[in-house]
Formats: structure tokens, sequence, C-alpha cells
């Protein structure tokens, strides 16, 4: 089993959003950046795949250098070898190309990602990757198992679930409860020194969308308290004055 | 040149997002000085798709193979990439829905198209190329994005933009057909498991949500009762899953699912930040809390601080004496 797993790197959840005076960029200073949270369940499940039927996963994350520590960290978490796209990811399409890219020259059996990154929550990359590569995707999983050839996976549906089985290659993009995201220990801190991450230089590609400015959502006005003995006025106000029910 | 609106249904119905976006695509057609098509796919009632006319759509493709009847990221693709070709359309609106956004994504990477997902507002026009609003950071940001290739794909988000009716006409019905081979449908579904409850999380206007507080399973029926009375649908904090009093697919939060009601009412829940990135894009919030200090009041629009199992009943009454 020849595993791929992409990772993203995002700004902590708990970061408090805030923009340079342009509203071009993002402040990063202060924030924290970690593995996207959904990359982690792709991330966890290979490693299961990987324990109970043997094979290798091999992390790859489309960034510049300052990705690395958390490159590490998945290498650190159990991965086998890295590689870093030397690209800054302005796009999707630019990281699907790239992805695809490295997917092509390697017999990769299933590529796995996380549902959506929390920054700029795409759902994008995995589509794209799918199709770049002419492979199915089965998107967003919430179960994933592999016999021989073939992965039997559940999708989340709007309200509800599918059960899927389909023969390998294939992406899955992945979200709990997959899998339950591991710590790296020390010795897995230890020998991800050791591992190797190679960096390799970008495709050409064209990035089809801009990010021209960023904002914050209008503050809210402030919470209106009703006294929890007459909690019933609660409906009252939401149909006079909120005109929601 | 047009735009071509993909229509997502099930169980014979169009989804009320899908006229959000029937409604988001004639928009931008009347923008752009061109008509709104639509393309259906599956078993749906004629009338229906007919009644699209009423949001704007002049006319409805629809393939009706049967095949198709499950969603198959693939095949719906080709589908909707045949009818792009067809109505030589150079914008096309779907829902920010798994399929929708599934499909657009596979058909970015076909058409070397833009594509914008989390829309949560009309395009503006800019030379050949379209900016959207989208939704980012979980919701505590958005995000001015300039869509520059010649065909643009946008996946509108629930809730995110008012739907009005254009008018009494009917949609005309014409019926469809890509050509589709067996290795288009690998990855089809084995069995689909339809969750319970009377309204679809992910579809509801109104949401009524229960965390720790609700102690437990037992008295979910404050929840479900509330729901009733309010034609919602019930959801969950994470804990509240991780234990098993409510099933994983209720679940909303950063790693849950992310849904943008017009109303969601927390009932026992402090209002972590990764439950807010899946609730905080709500039209109106409400929260029940005993703890004045929750900082789900902080996000709140109207807020009762109070016992769940004092004030819960309370709003069961006067819900259901609401006048429907
Ligand atoms: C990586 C990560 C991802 C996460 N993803 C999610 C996610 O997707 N969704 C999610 O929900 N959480 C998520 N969490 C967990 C999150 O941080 C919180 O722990 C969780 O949301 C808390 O759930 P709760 O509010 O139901 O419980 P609690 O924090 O225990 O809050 C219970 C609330 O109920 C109130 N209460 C208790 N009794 C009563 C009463 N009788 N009457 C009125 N009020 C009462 C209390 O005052 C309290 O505010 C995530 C955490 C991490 C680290």
């Amino acid at each position: 089993m020849k595993i791929l797993v992409c990772i993203s790197n995002v700004p902590d959840t708990t970061t408090k959003i805030s923009f340079s005076s342009d509203n071009k960029e993002l402040n990063t200073a202060g924030v924290q950046f970690v593995i996207n949270p959904y990359d982690e369940y792709a991330l966890t499940r290979a490693l299961e795949l990987k324990e109970s039927l043997g094979g290798t996963v091999t992390v790859l994350n489309v960034g510049l250098a300052d990705t690395e520590a958390n490159i590490r960290k998945a290498l650190a978490i159990g991965a086998d070898d890295a590689i870093r796209v030397n690209l800054k990811p302005t796009d999707s399409f630019l990281v699907a190309q790239q992805i695809a890219e490295v997917a092509k020259n390697e017999a990769y059996d299933l590529i796995l990602m996380g549902k959506e990154s929390v920054d700029y929550n795409g759902a994008q990359v995995h589509g794209m990757v799918a199709e770049l590569l002419g492979w199915p995707a089965i998107v967003p999983a919430i179960k994933l198992d592999v016999a021989g050839n073939t992965a039997t996976l559940e999708r989340e549906i709007e309200g509800g679930k599918e059960i899927v089985k389909v023969n390998l290659p294939i992406v899955v993009s992945c979200q709990q409860p997959m899998s339950e995201p591991r710590i790296p220990n020390m010795r897995g801190i230890m020998t991800a020194r050791t591992k190797p991450l190679k960096v390799v230089e970008p495709v050409s590609g064209e990035a089809k969308t801009q990010t021209e400015a960023y904002a914050l959502p209008e503050k809210k006005s402030g919470v209106k308290l009703i006294d929890p003995a007459n909690a019933g006025e609660l409906i009252t106000l939401l149909r006079n004055e909120a005109k929601i029910i | 040149m047009s735009v071509l609106v993909f229509v997502e249904c099930a169980d014979g119905k169009v989804k009320k997002s899908a006229l959000e976006a029937a409604f988001y695509g004639h928009q931008v057609a009347t923008q752009l000085g061109t008509s709104a098509v639509a393309v259906a796919i599956g078993e749906v009632a004629a009338d229906e798709l007919k009644n699209l006319g009423q949001y704007g759509i002049t006319k409805v493709l629809h393939d009706t193979e049967t095949r198709l009847k499950d969603y198959v990221s693939q095949a719906y693709v080709k589908v909707v990439a045949a009818a792009v070709e067809k109505e030589n359309a150079t914008v096309i609106v779907l829902s920010n829905t798994n399929i929708g956004s599934g499909i657009g994504a596979r058909l970015a990477a076909r058409l070397q198209a833009s594509f914008a997902t989390n829309v949560v507002a009309l395009p503006e026009l800019a030379g050949n190329s379209l900016k959207v609003k989208k939704s980012v950071f979980s919701g505590k940001a958005f995000a001015d994005e300039v869509l520059t290739a010649p065909t643009k794909i946008i996946a509108v988000k629930k809730n995110a933009i008012e739907v009005n009716t254009v008018g009494t006409h009917e949609a005309e019905v014409e019926s469809f057909t890509a050509s589709l081979t067996d290795a288009d449908f690998t990855g089809a579904p084995r069995e689909t498991i339809r969750a319970t409850g009377d309204v679809l999380l992910t579809e509801a206007d109104v949401v009524v949500s229960g965390g720790r507080g609700m102690r437990g399973p037992e008295n979910w029926h404050l929840i479900e009762d509330l729901a009733k009375a309010l034609g919602a649908a019930t959801a969950c904090s994470k804990p509240v899953a991780d234990v098993g009093w409510r099933p994983h697919h209720e679940h909303v939060g950063q790693t849950g699912i992310t849904i943008s009601p017009n109303l969601y009412i927390a009932v026992g829940i402090s209002g972590a930040i990764q439950h807010l990135a899946g609730v905080n894009s709500s039209k109106v919030i409400v929260v029940i809390n005993k703890d004045p200090e929750a900082p789900f009041f902080k996000a709140a629009d109207y807020g009762i601080v109070g016992d769940i199992f004092e004030v819960v009943p309370k709003l069961i009454e006067a819900a259901k004496a609401l006048e429907k």
C-alpha cells in the first residue's frame, strides 16, 4: 500500500483573525501554524492502514520553507518520508496541479487529504486532483477500509451516509470520525529528523483566482437578554422583531 | 454565452439550496445580459422543474439516465460539462453542498475554470472577471476573490442570499443525455443510509442544538419538542456525539458539519471557538445557558441566562402557541 497524504499549514483554529492595514494579508505575527485538523484524520488513517497492511506513507505539502516544522511533525507522528513543493499556495487549482504532478510519477494507491482547510475552506483540491489524474474521488469520507485492491468507504451525504466500494487508486477527503489524531512522542520526534524530506520545484501553472482583500464580519450589536421567568417572550421577539420564525 | 445552474434534487424534489442557486444564477445572468439555464440529474417531478421558471430559469436540461440515480462525481461532472458545452455557458452556479462543491472542483479542473466556494453575495463585474465575496477562516472573515479564467464556477453558501420569485412563468424542460461509459460510474454507492428526523440538518432554516448542559440523552425530548414546534432540525456539540448521546452526523463545528441556518438555538452549549466555527454564519443566534460568562453570549443575538430545565419547557409552550 503506497499512500500519499496531503497536508496544509493553517493558523490554529483558536487564532483571532486580523489583517494588514491594506486588508491584503493575514497578520501572521503571533499566529501558530498547525497541520490542518482535517488533514490529521487523513494522516492517522493512512498510518493505521500502513500498520495493518504494510506499505509506505508519504506526506506532501505545497508551501514555502516555513511549513517544514509541520512536515517534520507529520514525520514524527509516523509518516515515512515527505515532499515539499516549493511554492506559495495562492489558489486551489495551482496546488492541485502540483499534487497531481507528484502523483503522476509515483504509483500511489491512495491519496488522502482533509475535507477542507480551516483557513480558506475551499474543499476543492481533492476533486481537482482526482479529475487531473482521472481517478474517482470519494468526498467527504468518514470511514475507509482497504482489502486487496478494493476500498470500502462511508461517504457523508447531506442528511445521511453512503457506503461505497471502489477499486484503487482513489482520492479520498477525510473528516471525523475517520480516525483519532495522534500526538508525536519523543522517539518519533527524534527519528523524524533523519527521515527524508525532499524539496521539489513547482511545475508551471496558472492561478485561476486572486484574493483581492479580506474583511472581518460586522460586529454583532450585542446580545439582547430575556428574563428567564418570561422565557416565552423570546419566541415573540423571534417572530415580531427578528422576523425569523 | 449563458449562465448554467446545477440544480440539486433529492427524493424527487428540487432542494431548497438549489432554488437559491437558481435565483443567484438568474441574477448573474441579468447582470451579464443573458439567460439562465439549469441542468438537473435523476428522477424529479416535472412540475418541480417547471417551477424553476419562477426563480428566473428559462430552460431545464434534464438527464434521467437510470445509472445516474445516485451521485457519482465523474458521471455527474460529465453531464454538467456536456450541458456547459451545449449552452456555451461561461458562468456555472452550484450550491455549496458536498455534491455541489464536489462537482465544481472536478469541473474546474476539466474546464481550466476559476472556482469559488462558500460565496455569500452576488458578484461584481470587473472587465472579463467576476469578483465574489466568500466566507473564509471558518466564518471568521470574508475574502473578495477575483475569478480570472474565461469560465467561472460559483458555489453559493446556503441562506446567504435572499430568494425572490420573478413572475409566474414556467421553465421549459428538455430531456438531455451525455455519453456516459461504465467507467464513469466507478465508486457508485452500494447502499444509502438516510438520517432519521423530519428536517434535514443541512437544509434546515431553523436548528435547535444541545450541548453537554443537557446532561444526558434522556433529556433530549426537550430539544426535539422545541425543534418540532419550530419546524427545526436538531444538532449537538462534539462531546455530545463523542459520548454517544447523539449520532455523529448531528455534530456541528470545526470537525463536524458547518451550517448556516436563519436561526440557531444553542441550549447548554458553552460556545467554544471550535463549535462556533461550524455555526457562526447563522443569521440569528440564540443562546440558553445558566452561566452568564459562557463565551457563546458574545456571538449571540438573543440570550437567556437560566436553567435549561426551566427555560426550554416555556419556549416549547410559547412555540406551540404560535399561529403557523
Ligand atoms: C481540534 C478540536 C476540534 C473540535 N471540534 C469541535 C466541533 O466541531 N464541535 C464542537 O462542538 N466542539 C468541538 N471541539 C470541542 C470544543 O472545544 C468544546 O469542548 C465543546 O464545543 C464543548 O461542548 P459543550 O459546549 O456542549 O460542553 P461544555 O463546554 O461542557 O459546556 C456546557 C455548557 O452548558 C451549560 N449548562 C450546564 N448545565 C446547564 C443547565 N442546567 N442550564 C443551562 N446551561 C447549562 C454550562 O454553563 C456550559 O456552558 C473541538 C475541540 C478541539 C480541540
